[in-house]
């Protein structure tokens, strides 16, 4: 077993082992994005054990205006599709393609923290903060928590132009792509479920 | 030992072929579109009050599950994976952690009504 595996190792290794590096790094950021998924659970199992739990404050359904939030979903929704549209271009071999699908993905990543944290800005200013209610404390966890993965994602996306800028794409540059694209997309799918459960089961 | 061969394949095909795989425009228009329709969909059952509230419920996990499922096949490409599929098993893995985080809180803190 030990020998085979060795074997079939120094045979990719032999013509191509540069790629088959690339490709395993991408499985491990795989790995990280499915505990990252778990440390979400446990932030969802939080909010939905306690967000009943008000201490006599605001419930879900007298704080949530979801306008503004449907807005914020189609944001992420569409820079979800253009992560995607970056990659296309990539593929394509066309770098300023490239770099301006990601350059518009940051800024609807942009205007959607923009709009998270004026929403959280108008809660804390009405008075409702983090301190208020188990409720409130598990929102602002959960939803905050998002939030600074999708700020990450920003400053990431943001480092990889530059280096895209210096190197252009080569095999490891493509890789990075790749996985800021699927952490992107990850992003989206976490935020379906936020929407869903936070928000639209909260205004219900 | 095709498992051998794929470990440094870990996530999306083959050699070479860059272009043929991590999908296409069309795949992505129809993930985009799919996602965008399974969007309007619980907004428009919550906000039109289309059903009662159990009813409701499961309608808009169904429809987060099938976004999930949209994010997964047609941004993310898992099933253009090939050889033994570490991704998905990983991805059922982390899964089954989640539901059992998720609903075993849920159903343990039901069963410890404290008042």
């Amino acid at each position: 077993m030990a020998h085979a595996h060795n074997h079939a190792f120094a045979h990719e290794g032999g013509h191509d082992g540069h790629h088959d590096l690339e490709e395993l790094r991408k499985f491990g950021f795989w790995i990280f994005l499915i505990t990252d998924l778990i440390l979400f659970s446990t932030l969802f199992a939080t909010y939905l054990v306690i967000h009943e739990n008000t201490a006599g404050g605001p419930d879900a359904k007298e704080i949530f205006e979801l306008p503004g939030v449907i807005v914020e979903t189609f944001i992420l929704l569409t820079s979800s599709f253009t992560s995607g549209l970056a990659v296309l271009a990539m593929n394509a071999g066309s770098q300023k393609g490239l770099v301006g699908w990601l350059i518009v993905t940051i800024l609807l990543g942009a205007s959607f923290v923009g709009m998270e944290v004026t929403e959280f800005l108008k809660l804390i200013h009405e008075g409702h903060t983090i301190h208020s209610s188990a409720f409130l404390s598990g929102f602002f966890t959960l939803v905050g928590t998002h939030g600074l993965h999708v700020s990450l994602g920003i400053c990431w996306i943001t480092a990889l132009i530059i280096q895209l800028s210096r190197y252009g794409i080569t095999e490891v540059t493509q890789r990075k792509v790749h996985i800021t694209s699927i952490y992107w997309h990850f992003l989206d799918a976490v935020w379906i479920f936020v929407f869903t459960v936070v928000y639209l089961m909260g205004v219900m | 030992m095709a498992q051998n061969n794929a470990i440094g394949h870990g996530g999306h095909g083959g050699h070479g072929d860059h272009a043929g795989h991590h999908g296409s425009l069309t795949e992505y228009v129809i993930g985009f579109l799919l996602s965008i329709i399974l969007t309007v969909i619980p907004i428009l059952a919550v906000v039109d009050d289309w059903m009662g509230r159990t009813a409701t419920i499961i309608l808009l996990l169904a429809t987060a599950a099938l976004q999930f499922g949209v994010q997964l096949l047609f941004f993310m490409h898992l099933r253009e994976e090939q050889g033994p599929r570490y991704n998905l098993v990983t991805l059922i893995l982390g899964l089954i952690v989640v539901v059992v985080v998720v609903y075993g809180s849920i159903w343990i803190m039901d069963h410890n009504k404290m008042y």
